[in-house]
Protein backbone atom coordinates (compact mmCIF):
# COMPACT_ATOMS: atom_id res chain seq x y z
CA UNK A 1 0.00 0.00 0.00
CA UNK A 2 2.73 2.45 0.93
CA UNK A 3 4.50 1.65 -2.29
CA UNK A 4 1.37 2.36 -4.25
CA UNK A 5 0.83 5.72 -2.61
CA UNK A 6 4.47 6.63 -3.17
CA UNK A 7 4.04 5.98 -6.86
CA UNK A 8 0.99 8.17 -6.93
CA UNK A 9 2.88 10.94 -5.26
CA UNK A 10 5.76 10.69 -7.68
CA UNK A 11 3.35 11.06 -10.54
CA UNK A 12 1.98 14.24 -9.07
CA UNK A 13 5.25 16.09 -8.49
CA UNK A 14 6.02 16.77 -12.14
CA UNK A 15 3.25 18.71 -13.85
CA UNK A 16 1.69 18.04 -17.22
CA UNK A 17 0.75 14.36 -17.09
CA UNK A 18 -2.84 14.90 -18.17
CA UNK A 19 -1.99 17.36 -20.92
CA UNK A 20 0.90 15.42 -22.44
CA UNK A 21 -0.87 12.07 -22.18
CA UNK A 22 -4.04 13.55 -23.68
CA UNK A 23 -2.15 14.97 -26.65
CA UNK A 24 -0.19 11.73 -27.13
CA UNK A 25 -3.22 9.46 -27.08
CA UNK A 26 -5.42 11.65 -29.24
CA UNK A 27 -2.79 12.29 -31.92
CA UNK A 28 -1.80 8.63 -31.97
CA UNK A 29 -5.43 7.60 -32.36
CA UNK A 30 -6.33 10.16 -35.00
CA UNK A 31 -3.26 9.82 -37.18
CA UNK A 32 -2.22 6.19 -36.75
CA UNK A 33 -4.64 3.90 -34.94
CA UNK A 34 -8.02 4.85 -36.40
CA UNK A 35 -6.78 4.84 -40.01
CA UNK A 36 -5.03 1.51 -39.43
CA UNK A 37 -8.08 -0.10 -37.85
CA UNK A 38 -10.03 0.96 -40.94
CA UNK A 39 -8.31 -1.97 -42.65
CA UNK A 40 -10.27 -4.36 -40.44
CA UNK A 41 -13.43 -2.29 -40.83
CA UNK A 42 -13.08 -2.34 -44.62
CA UNK A 43 -12.57 -6.10 -44.61
CA UNK A 44 -15.57 -6.76 -42.36
CA UNK A 45 -17.83 -6.28 -45.39
CA UNK A 46 -16.07 -8.98 -47.40
CA UNK A 47 -16.61 -12.67 -46.73
CA UNK A 48 -13.79 -14.76 -45.33
CA UNK A 49 -13.65 -16.92 -48.46
CA UNK A 50 -13.33 -13.86 -50.65
CA UNK A 51 -10.42 -12.58 -48.57
CA UNK A 52 -8.68 -15.97 -48.73
CA UNK A 53 -9.28 -16.11 -52.48
CA UNK A 54 -7.70 -12.71 -53.10
CA UNK A 55 -4.64 -13.29 -50.91
CA UNK A 56 -3.95 -16.78 -52.30
CA UNK A 57 -4.37 -15.82 -55.95
CA UNK A 58 -1.38 -17.30 -57.81
CA UNK A 59 -0.16 -13.91 -59.08
CA UNK A 60 -0.33 -12.52 -55.53
CA UNK A 61 1.49 -15.52 -54.06
CA UNK A 62 4.23 -15.00 -56.66
CA UNK A 63 4.70 -11.43 -55.35
CA UNK A 64 5.15 -12.69 -51.77
CA UNK A 65 7.92 -14.96 -53.01
CA UNK A 66 9.69 -12.19 -54.92
CA UNK A 67 9.35 -9.76 -52.00
CA UNK A 68 10.44 -12.22 -49.31
CA UNK A 69 13.35 -13.78 -51.22
CA UNK A 70 14.78 -10.50 -52.51
CA UNK A 71 14.48 -8.82 -49.08
CA UNK A 72 16.04 -11.83 -47.37
CA UNK A 73 19.04 -11.95 -49.74
CA UNK A 74 19.47 -8.17 -49.51
CA UNK A 75 19.34 -8.31 -45.70
CA UNK A 76 21.96 -11.09 -45.59
CA UNK A 77 24.29 -9.20 -47.97
CA UNK A 78 23.80 -6.13 -45.81
CA UNK A 79 24.73 -8.08 -42.68
CA UNK A 80 28.05 -9.14 -44.25
CA UNK A 81 28.96 -5.67 -45.53
CA UNK A 82 27.39 -4.02 -42.50
CA UNK A 83 29.77 -5.85 -40.16
CA UNK A 84 32.76 -5.04 -42.41
CA UNK A 85 31.79 -1.36 -42.62
CA UNK A 86 31.05 -0.99 -38.92
CA UNK A 87 34.34 -2.73 -38.16
CA UNK A 88 36.54 -0.55 -40.37
CA UNK A 89 34.73 2.62 -39.27
CA UNK A 90 35.27 1.93 -35.57
CA UNK A 91 38.58 0.03 -35.47
CA UNK A 92 40.74 1.49 -38.20
CA UNK A 93 42.10 4.96 -38.92
CA UNK A 94 42.40 5.78 -42.59
CA UNK A 95 41.96 8.80 -44.86
CA UNK A 96 38.37 9.64 -45.79
CA UNK A 97 37.03 7.62 -42.83
CA UNK A 98 34.75 10.44 -41.73
CA UNK A 99 33.43 10.97 -45.27
CA UNK A 100 32.75 7.25 -45.59
CA UNK A 101 30.97 7.36 -42.24
CA UNK A 102 28.82 10.29 -43.40
CA UNK A 103 27.86 8.48 -46.60
CA UNK A 104 26.31 5.52 -44.74
CA UNK A 105 23.16 7.55 -44.02
CA UNK A 106 22.68 8.58 -47.67
CA UNK A 107 19.85 6.06 -48.25
CA UNK A 108 17.93 7.73 -45.39
CA UNK A 109 18.46 11.20 -46.81
CA UNK A 110 18.08 10.52 -50.53
CA UNK A 111 14.43 10.31 -51.65
CA UNK A 112 13.62 6.74 -52.67
CA UNK A 113 12.28 7.78 -56.08
CA UNK A 114 15.60 9.48 -56.89
CA UNK A 115 17.52 6.40 -55.77
CA UNK A 116 15.15 4.28 -57.85
CA UNK A 117 15.64 6.10 -61.14
CA UNK A 118 19.41 6.39 -60.55
CA UNK A 119 19.80 2.65 -59.86
CA UNK A 120 17.58 1.74 -62.82
CA UNK A 121 19.70 3.87 -65.13
CA UNK A 122 23.04 2.56 -63.82
CA UNK A 123 22.02 -1.08 -64.04
CA UNK A 124 20.06 -0.92 -67.32
CA UNK A 125 21.82 -2.64 -70.24
CA UNK A 126 23.16 0.71 -71.47
CA UNK A 127 24.12 2.00 -68.01
CA UNK A 128 27.57 2.28 -66.43
CA UNK A 129 27.46 -1.00 -64.49
CA UNK A 130 24.59 -2.73 -66.29
CA UNK A 131 26.52 -2.32 -69.57
CA UNK A 132 29.46 -4.29 -68.17
CA UNK A 133 27.21 -7.11 -67.02
CA UNK A 134 25.30 -7.02 -70.29
CA UNK A 135 28.50 -8.02 -72.12
CA UNK A 136 28.65 -11.27 -70.16
CA UNK A 137 24.95 -11.84 -70.69
CA UNK A 138 23.63 -10.82 -67.26
CA UNK A 139 20.70 -8.45 -67.06
CA UNK A 140 20.13 -6.55 -63.83
CA UNK A 141 17.46 -3.88 -64.33
CA UNK A 142 13.96 -5.37 -64.62
CA UNK A 143 15.03 -8.64 -62.94
CA UNK A 144 15.00 -9.90 -59.35
CA UNK A 145 18.73 -9.10 -59.19
CA UNK A 146 17.86 -5.44 -59.74
CA UNK A 147 15.22 -5.55 -56.99
CA UNK A 148 17.77 -7.07 -54.61
CA UNK A 149 20.31 -4.35 -55.41
CA UNK A 150 17.74 -1.64 -54.67
CA UNK A 151 16.92 -3.33 -51.36
CA UNK A 152 20.63 -3.58 -50.45
CA UNK A 153 20.87 0.17 -51.07
CA UNK A 154 17.90 0.92 -48.83
CA UNK A 155 18.90 -1.47 -46.01
CA UNK A 156 22.61 -0.86 -45.44
CA UNK A 157 22.32 2.01 -42.90
CA UNK A 158 20.06 -0.07 -40.63
CA UNK A 159 22.73 -2.75 -40.17
CA UNK A 160 25.76 -0.46 -39.88
CA UNK A 161 24.08 1.92 -37.45
CA UNK A 162 22.88 -0.97 -35.27
CA UNK A 163 26.33 -2.54 -34.87
CA UNK A 164 28.51 0.58 -34.75
CA UNK A 165 27.64 1.76 -31.21
CA UNK A 166 28.16 -1.76 -29.82
CA UNK A 167 31.60 -2.04 -31.43
CA UNK A 168 32.52 1.42 -30.13
CA UNK A 169 31.64 0.48 -26.55
CA UNK A 170 33.12 -3.02 -26.71
CA UNK A 171 35.97 -3.31 -24.22
CA UNK A 172 39.09 -4.42 -26.07
CA UNK A 173 40.58 -6.16 -23.02
CA UNK A 174 38.95 -9.49 -23.91
CA UNK A 175 40.36 -9.31 -27.40
CA UNK A 176 43.78 -8.51 -25.94
CA UNK A 177 43.52 -11.36 -23.46
CA UNK A 178 42.58 -13.79 -26.24
CA UNK A 179 45.50 -12.49 -28.30
CA UNK A 180 47.90 -13.04 -25.37
CA UNK A 181 46.61 -16.58 -25.01
CA UNK A 182 47.54 -17.15 -28.61
CA UNK A 183 44.18 -17.18 -30.38
CA UNK A 184 44.25 -16.41 -34.09
CA UNK A 185 42.66 -13.17 -35.25
CA UNK A 186 39.80 -14.90 -37.04
CA UNK A 187 39.17 -16.97 -33.93
CA UNK A 188 39.17 -13.83 -31.78
CA UNK A 189 36.64 -12.23 -34.10
CA UNK A 190 34.24 -15.18 -34.21
CA UNK A 191 34.59 -16.26 -30.58
CA UNK A 192 34.99 -12.93 -28.78
CA UNK A 193 33.68 -10.06 -30.90
CA UNK A 194 30.92 -11.70 -32.91
CA UNK A 195 28.83 -12.95 -29.93
CA UNK A 196 28.90 -9.39 -28.56
CA UNK A 197 27.56 -7.79 -31.74
CA UNK A 198 25.12 -10.59 -32.59
CA UNK A 199 22.04 -9.05 -30.85
CA UNK A 200 22.67 -5.72 -32.60
CA UNK A 201 23.25 -7.50 -35.89
CA UNK A 202 19.90 -9.27 -35.48
CA UNK A 203 18.18 -5.94 -34.86
CA UNK A 204 19.77 -4.49 -37.99
CA UNK A 205 18.86 -7.57 -39.98
CA UNK A 206 15.24 -7.41 -38.83
CA UNK A 207 14.91 -3.70 -39.61
CA UNK A 208 16.49 -4.09 -43.06
CA UNK A 209 14.38 -7.15 -43.85
CA UNK A 210 11.11 -5.55 -42.74
CA UNK A 211 11.93 -2.34 -44.60
CA UNK A 212 12.78 -4.35 -47.71
CA UNK A 213 9.42 -6.10 -47.77
CA UNK A 214 7.54 -2.81 -47.56
CA UNK A 215 9.85 -0.75 -49.78
CA UNK A 216 8.22 0.81 -52.80
CA UNK A 217 9.92 3.91 -54.22
CA UNK A 218 13.40 2.59 -54.89
CA UNK A 219 12.17 -0.75 -56.22
CA UNK A 220 9.26 0.25 -58.45
CA UNK A 221 11.45 1.58 -61.27
CA UNK A 222 14.07 -1.16 -61.33
CA UNK A 223 11.56 -4.00 -60.90
CA UNK A 224 9.79 -3.55 -64.22
CA UNK A 225 6.61 -4.98 -62.67
CA UNK A 226 6.39 -8.18 -64.75
CA UNK A 227 3.64 -10.39 -63.23
CA UNK A 228 4.91 -13.68 -61.74
CA UNK A 229 8.52 -12.53 -62.23
CA UNK A 230 9.44 -9.12 -60.86
CA UNK A 231 6.23 -7.93 -59.24
CA UNK A 232 6.67 -7.12 -55.54
CA UNK A 233 3.80 -7.13 -53.04
CA UNK A 234 3.56 -3.33 -52.53
CA UNK A 235 3.33 -2.99 -56.30
CA UNK A 236 0.42 -5.40 -56.64
CA UNK A 237 -1.40 -3.47 -53.90
CA UNK A 238 -0.83 -0.36 -55.98
CA UNK A 239 -2.15 -1.96 -59.18
CA UNK A 240 -5.22 -3.32 -57.36
CA UNK A 241 -5.89 0.22 -56.13
CA UNK A 242 -5.56 1.59 -59.65
CA UNK A 243 -8.17 -0.96 -60.78
CA UNK A 244 -10.40 0.16 -57.84
CA UNK A 245 -10.19 -3.34 -56.33
CA UNK A 246 -10.14 -1.93 -52.78
CA UNK A 247 -11.15 -5.23 -51.16
CA UNK A 248 -8.27 -7.13 -52.77
CA UNK A 249 -5.74 -4.40 -52.00
CA UNK A 250 -6.82 -4.25 -48.36
CA UNK A 251 -6.68 -8.03 -47.91
CA UNK A 252 -3.12 -8.16 -49.30
CA UNK A 253 -2.17 -5.19 -47.12
CA UNK A 254 -3.32 -7.15 -44.07
CA UNK A 255 -1.12 -10.09 -45.09
CA UNK A 256 1.85 -7.72 -45.45
CA UNK A 257 1.25 -6.21 -42.02
CA UNK A 258 1.13 -9.72 -40.54
CA UNK A 259 4.41 -10.56 -42.35
CA UNK A 260 6.26 -7.59 -40.90
CA UNK A 261 4.96 -8.15 -37.39
CA UNK A 262 5.92 -11.83 -37.51
CA UNK A 263 9.44 -10.85 -38.63
CA UNK A 264 9.92 -8.19 -35.96
CA UNK A 265 8.42 -10.48 -33.31
CA UNK A 266 10.63 -13.46 -34.17
CA UNK A 267 13.70 -11.24 -34.23
CA UNK A 268 12.76 -10.12 -30.70
CA UNK A 269 12.44 -13.72 -29.52
CA UNK A 270 15.72 -14.72 -31.19
CA UNK A 271 17.37 -11.74 -29.55
CA UNK A 272 16.22 -12.63 -26.06
CA UNK A 273 17.49 -16.20 -26.61
CA UNK A 274 20.87 -14.89 -27.74
CA UNK A 275 21.02 -12.59 -24.72
CA UNK A 276 20.17 -15.46 -22.39
CA UNK A 277 22.80 -17.68 -23.99
CA UNK A 278 25.36 -14.90 -23.61
CA UNK A 279 24.56 -14.56 -19.93
CA UNK A 280 24.91 -18.35 -19.53
CA UNK B 1 47.48 -13.19 -43.80
CA UNK B 2 48.96 -10.68 -41.39
CA UNK B 3 47.16 -7.87 -39.62
CA UNK B 4 48.06 -5.24 -42.19
CA UNK B 5 46.76 -7.14 -45.23
CA UNK B 6 43.52 -7.92 -43.39
CA UNK B 7 43.13 -4.27 -42.51
CA UNK B 8 43.81 -3.04 -46.03
CA UNK B 9 41.62 -5.63 -47.73
CA UNK B 10 38.70 -4.89 -45.39
CA UNK B 11 39.05 -1.15 -45.96
CA UNK B 12 39.18 -1.66 -49.72
CA UNK B 13 36.16 -3.97 -49.64
CA UNK B 14 34.12 -1.56 -47.50
CA UNK B 15 35.08 1.46 -49.55
CA UNK B 16 34.26 -0.31 -52.83
CA UNK B 17 30.85 -1.23 -51.46
CA UNK B 18 30.14 2.39 -50.52
CA UNK B 19 31.37 3.68 -53.87
CA UNK B 20 29.40 1.20 -55.97
CA UNK B 21 26.21 1.20 -53.90
CA UNK B 22 26.01 4.80 -52.68
CA UNK B 23 28.42 7.18 -54.40
CA UNK B 24 27.82 6.12 -58.01
CA UNK B 25 24.01 6.52 -57.78
CA UNK B 26 24.51 10.01 -56.35
CA UNK B 27 26.87 11.04 -59.15
CA UNK B 28 24.67 9.45 -61.81
CA UNK B 29 21.94 11.89 -60.89
CA UNK B 30 24.23 14.91 -61.29
CA UNK B 31 25.91 13.65 -64.48
CA UNK B 32 22.64 12.82 -66.22
CA UNK B 33 21.08 16.08 -65.04
CA UNK B 34 23.78 18.11 -66.79
CA UNK B 35 24.19 15.76 -69.77
CA UNK B 36 22.40 18.02 -72.22
CA UNK B 37 23.95 21.17 -70.93
CA UNK B 38 23.11 23.91 -68.51
CA UNK B 39 20.23 25.33 -70.52
CA UNK B 40 18.18 22.14 -70.57
CA UNK B 41 18.95 21.70 -66.88
CA UNK B 42 17.84 25.16 -65.82
CA UNK B 43 14.77 24.92 -68.02
CA UNK B 44 13.76 21.68 -66.30
CA UNK B 45 14.17 23.01 -62.80
CA UNK B 46 12.42 26.32 -63.49
CA UNK B 47 9.52 24.61 -65.27
CA UNK B 48 6.12 25.74 -63.94
CA UNK B 49 5.15 22.23 -62.80
CA UNK B 50 8.52 21.67 -61.10
CA UNK B 51 8.12 24.87 -59.09
CA UNK B 52 4.58 23.92 -58.10
CA UNK B 53 5.71 20.44 -57.09
CA UNK B 54 8.59 21.90 -55.10
CA UNK B 55 6.23 24.24 -53.27
CA UNK B 56 3.88 21.40 -52.40
CA UNK B 57 6.79 19.25 -51.19
CA UNK B 58 8.10 22.09 -49.00
CA UNK B 59 4.65 22.82 -47.56
CA UNK B 60 4.05 19.14 -46.81
CA UNK B 61 7.47 18.72 -45.21
CA UNK B 62 7.04 21.84 -43.10
CA UNK B 63 3.66 20.74 -41.76
CA UNK B 64 4.77 17.15 -41.15
CA UNK B 65 7.84 18.32 -39.24
CA UNK B 66 5.89 20.83 -37.12
CA UNK B 67 3.14 18.38 -36.22
CA UNK B 68 5.48 15.47 -35.51
CA UNK B 69 7.77 17.67 -33.42
CA UNK B 70 4.76 18.81 -31.39
CA UNK B 71 3.78 15.17 -30.91
CA UNK B 72 7.35 14.15 -30.12
CA UNK B 73 7.76 16.79 -27.40
CA UNK B 74 4.53 15.85 -25.60
CA UNK B 75 4.71 12.07 -26.05
CA UNK B 76 8.31 11.85 -24.82
CA UNK B 77 7.35 13.91 -21.75
CA UNK B 78 4.38 11.65 -21.00
CA UNK B 79 6.37 8.46 -21.52
CA UNK B 80 9.61 9.29 -19.72
CA UNK B 81 8.56 11.50 -16.79
CA UNK B 82 5.66 9.46 -15.40
CA UNK B 83 4.93 5.88 -14.43
CA UNK B 84 1.83 4.25 -15.76
CA UNK B 85 0.60 0.90 -16.97
CA UNK B 86 1.03 -0.05 -20.62
CA UNK B 87 3.98 2.27 -21.21
CA UNK B 88 5.81 -0.32 -23.30
CA UNK B 89 2.65 -0.95 -25.31
CA UNK B 90 2.21 2.76 -26.00
CA UNK B 91 5.83 3.04 -27.19
CA UNK B 92 5.29 0.10 -29.54
CA UNK B 93 2.15 1.69 -30.97
CA UNK B 94 4.04 4.91 -31.71
CA UNK B 95 6.61 2.90 -33.68
CA UNK B 96 4.02 1.16 -35.87
CA UNK B 97 4.42 3.48 -38.91
CA UNK B 98 8.04 2.28 -39.20
CA UNK B 99 6.95 -1.32 -39.60
CA UNK B 100 4.34 -0.62 -42.25
CA UNK B 101 4.85 -0.33 -45.99
CA UNK B 102 4.37 3.25 -47.24
CA UNK B 103 1.87 1.91 -49.76
CA UNK B 104 -0.29 0.66 -46.88
CA UNK B 105 0.10 4.03 -45.14
CA UNK B 106 -1.51 5.60 -48.19
CA UNK B 107 -4.12 2.89 -48.48
CA UNK B 108 -5.47 3.40 -44.97
CA UNK B 109 -6.37 7.02 -45.75
CA UNK B 110 -8.26 5.89 -48.84
CA UNK B 111 -10.15 3.47 -46.60
CA UNK B 112 -11.09 6.35 -44.28
CA UNK B 113 -11.66 9.29 -46.62
CA UNK B 114 -11.98 7.72 -50.07
CA UNK B 115 -15.10 6.99 -52.08
CA UNK B 116 -15.63 3.77 -50.12
CA UNK B 117 -14.38 5.23 -46.82
CA UNK B 118 -16.52 5.44 -43.70
CA UNK B 119 -15.88 9.17 -43.34
CA UNK B 120 -16.87 9.90 -46.94
CA UNK B 121 -20.45 10.94 -46.13
CA UNK B 122 -19.29 13.52 -43.58
CA UNK B 123 -16.78 14.93 -46.07
CA UNK B 124 -19.46 15.15 -48.74
CA UNK B 125 -21.78 17.19 -46.55
CA UNK B 126 -18.91 19.46 -45.54
CA UNK B 127 -17.73 19.72 -49.17
CA UNK B 128 -14.24 18.66 -48.18
CA UNK B 129 -11.83 16.68 -50.27
CA UNK B 130 -8.98 14.85 -48.57
CA UNK B 131 -7.97 11.90 -50.72
CA UNK B 132 -6.61 12.82 -54.18
CA UNK B 133 -6.05 16.32 -52.80
CA UNK B 134 -3.41 18.19 -50.80
CA UNK B 135 -4.75 17.30 -47.29
CA UNK B 136 -4.39 13.58 -48.09
CA UNK B 137 -0.77 14.07 -49.14
CA UNK B 138 -0.03 15.92 -45.91
CA UNK B 139 -1.80 13.30 -43.78
CA UNK B 140 0.03 10.40 -45.44
CA UNK B 141 3.37 12.15 -44.95
CA UNK B 142 2.61 12.81 -41.27
CA UNK B 143 1.70 9.15 -40.83
CA UNK B 144 4.93 7.88 -42.37
CA UNK B 145 7.16 10.24 -40.36
CA UNK B 146 5.09 10.06 -37.17
CA UNK B 147 7.61 8.37 -34.80
CA UNK B 148 10.80 10.16 -35.93
CA UNK B 149 11.07 12.91 -33.29
CA UNK B 150 9.62 11.00 -30.35
CA UNK B 151 11.91 8.03 -31.07
CA UNK B 152 14.97 10.23 -30.74
CA UNK B 153 13.74 11.92 -27.56
CA UNK B 154 12.44 8.94 -25.56
CA UNK B 155 15.78 7.09 -25.00
CA UNK B 156 17.55 10.40 -24.34
CA UNK B 157 15.08 11.58 -21.70
CA UNK B 158 14.94 8.11 -20.22
CA UNK B 159 18.68 8.14 -19.65
CA UNK B 160 18.45 11.61 -18.16
CA UNK B 161 15.96 10.57 -15.49
CA UNK B 162 13.55 12.99 -13.86
CA UNK B 163 15.30 14.00 -10.63
CA UNK B 164 16.09 17.54 -11.76
CA UNK B 165 12.54 18.14 -12.96
CA UNK B 166 11.15 16.81 -9.69
CA UNK B 167 13.37 19.10 -7.65
CA UNK B 168 12.35 22.09 -9.74
CA UNK B 169 8.67 21.18 -9.41
CA UNK B 170 8.98 20.84 -5.63
CA UNK B 171 10.52 24.30 -5.49
CA UNK B 172 7.50 25.64 -7.29
CA UNK B 173 8.61 26.04 -10.90
CA UNK B 174 5.84 25.95 -13.51
CA UNK B 175 5.70 23.17 -16.08
CA UNK B 176 6.70 25.46 -18.93
CA UNK B 177 9.69 26.83 -17.03
CA UNK B 178 10.85 23.35 -16.05
CA UNK B 179 10.71 22.32 -19.68
CA UNK B 180 12.47 25.40 -20.99
CA UNK B 181 15.20 25.62 -18.37
CA UNK B 182 15.90 21.98 -17.49
CA UNK B 183 14.62 19.50 -20.04
CA UNK B 184 15.19 21.36 -23.29
CA UNK B 185 18.91 22.07 -22.79
CA UNK B 186 19.49 18.34 -22.25
CA UNK B 187 17.60 17.19 -25.29
CA UNK B 188 18.19 19.98 -27.81
CA UNK B 189 20.67 18.05 -30.01
CA UNK B 190 18.55 14.92 -29.97
CA UNK B 191 15.52 17.02 -30.86
CA UNK B 192 17.36 18.62 -33.77
CA UNK B 193 18.55 15.21 -34.91
CA UNK B 194 14.99 13.88 -34.94
CA UNK B 195 13.79 16.95 -36.84
CA UNK B 196 16.50 16.44 -39.47
CA UNK B 197 15.60 12.78 -39.99
CA UNK B 198 11.92 13.68 -40.14
CA UNK B 199 12.62 16.40 -42.74
CA UNK B 200 14.63 14.00 -44.90
CA UNK B 201 11.93 11.37 -44.92
CA UNK B 202 9.10 13.85 -45.47
CA UNK B 203 10.90 15.49 -48.41
CA UNK B 204 11.34 12.21 -50.19
CA UNK B 205 8.21 10.27 -49.26
CA UNK B 206 6.96 8.52 -52.35
CA UNK B 207 4.91 5.36 -51.81
CA UNK B 208 2.34 6.72 -49.36
CA UNK B 209 1.94 10.00 -51.23
CA UNK B 210 1.68 8.20 -54.54
CA UNK B 211 -1.40 6.28 -53.35
CA UNK B 212 -3.35 9.31 -52.12
CA UNK B 213 -2.21 11.91 -54.62
CA UNK B 214 -4.18 11.17 -57.76
CA UNK B 215 -1.25 12.63 -59.76
CA UNK B 216 -2.84 15.88 -60.86
CA UNK B 217 -0.05 17.91 -62.42
CA UNK B 218 0.46 21.26 -60.78
CA UNK B 219 -2.05 20.40 -58.05
CA UNK B 220 -1.30 17.21 -56.17
CA UNK B 221 2.14 16.39 -57.50
CA UNK B 222 5.01 16.45 -55.07
CA UNK B 223 8.59 16.58 -56.30
CA UNK B 224 9.20 12.80 -56.10
CA UNK B 225 5.92 12.15 -57.95
CA UNK B 226 6.88 14.71 -60.59
CA UNK B 227 10.18 12.85 -61.05
CA UNK B 228 8.28 9.59 -61.54
CA UNK B 229 6.11 11.09 -64.27
CA UNK B 230 9.09 12.64 -66.08
CA UNK B 231 11.02 9.35 -65.90
CA UNK B 232 8.11 7.25 -67.13
CA UNK B 233 7.57 9.67 -70.03
CA UNK B 234 11.24 9.15 -70.98
CA UNK B 235 12.24 12.75 -70.15
CA UNK B 236 15.40 11.34 -68.61
CA UNK B 237 17.38 14.56 -68.41
CA UNK B 238 14.47 16.48 -66.91
CA UNK B 239 13.82 13.69 -64.39
CA UNK B 240 17.44 13.78 -63.25
CA UNK B 241 17.54 17.58 -63.27
CA UNK B 242 14.56 17.72 -60.91
CA UNK B 243 16.14 14.92 -58.87
CA UNK B 244 19.26 16.99 -58.45
CA UNK B 245 17.25 19.51 -56.41
CA UNK B 246 16.46 16.71 -53.98
CA UNK B 247 20.06 15.44 -54.11
CA UNK B 248 21.36 18.86 -53.06
CA UNK B 249 18.84 18.90 -50.21
CA UNK B 250 19.87 15.36 -49.22
CA UNK B 251 23.56 16.33 -49.10
CA UNK B 252 22.72 19.39 -46.99
CA UNK B 253 20.74 17.16 -44.64
CA UNK B 254 23.64 14.71 -44.36
CA UNK B 255 26.08 17.50 -43.52
CA UNK B 256 23.70 18.99 -40.95
CA UNK B 257 23.13 15.55 -39.48
CA UNK B 258 26.86 15.02 -39.01
CA UNK B 259 27.31 18.42 -37.39
CA UNK B 260 24.41 17.82 -35.00
CA UNK B 261 25.64 14.33 -34.13
CA UNK B 262 29.13 15.70 -33.42
CA UNK B 263 27.80 18.52 -31.25
CA UNK B 264 25.48 16.14 -29.42
CA UNK B 265 28.32 13.76 -28.60
CA UNK B 266 30.47 16.67 -27.43
CA UNK B 267 27.69 17.94 -25.15
CA UNK B 268 27.22 14.43 -23.77
CA UNK B 269 30.94 14.13 -22.95
CA UNK B 270 30.91 17.50 -21.22
CA UNK B 271 27.99 16.39 -19.09
CA UNK B 272 29.87 13.29 -18.00
CA UNK B 273 32.85 15.38 -16.96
Amino acid sequence: MTRFSLKRKKNKVIPGFGLSMGITISMLSLIVMIPLLSILLALSGTSFNQIIASVTDSQVVATYKVSLICSLIAAIVNCVFGVILAWILTRYQFPCRRILDGFIELPFALPTAVAGIALTTIYSDTGWIGGLFNKIGVEISYTTVGITIALIFIGIPFVVRSIQPVLEKLDSQYEEAAMMLGASRSKIFFKVVFPEILPALLTGFGLAFARGIGEYGSVVFIAGNIPYKTQITPLIIMSKLEQFDYGGATAIALVMIIFSFVILFSINILQSKVNKAAKG
Amino acid sequence: MNAKTTKISLIVLGTLFIIIMLVIPLFTVLVYALKQGWEVFSKAITDEYTIKALNLTLLTTFLAVVINTFFGLFSSWAITKFRFRGKQFLTTLIDIPFAISPVIAGLVFILVFGRIGWANDILQTLHLKIVFAVPGIILATIFVTFPFVSRELIPLMHAQGSDEEEAAALMGATGFNIYRKITLPHIKWGLLYGIILCTARALGEFGAVSVVSGHLRGKTNTLPLHIEILFNEFHLTAAFAVSSILVVLAILILILRNIVEYKGKKAENENVR
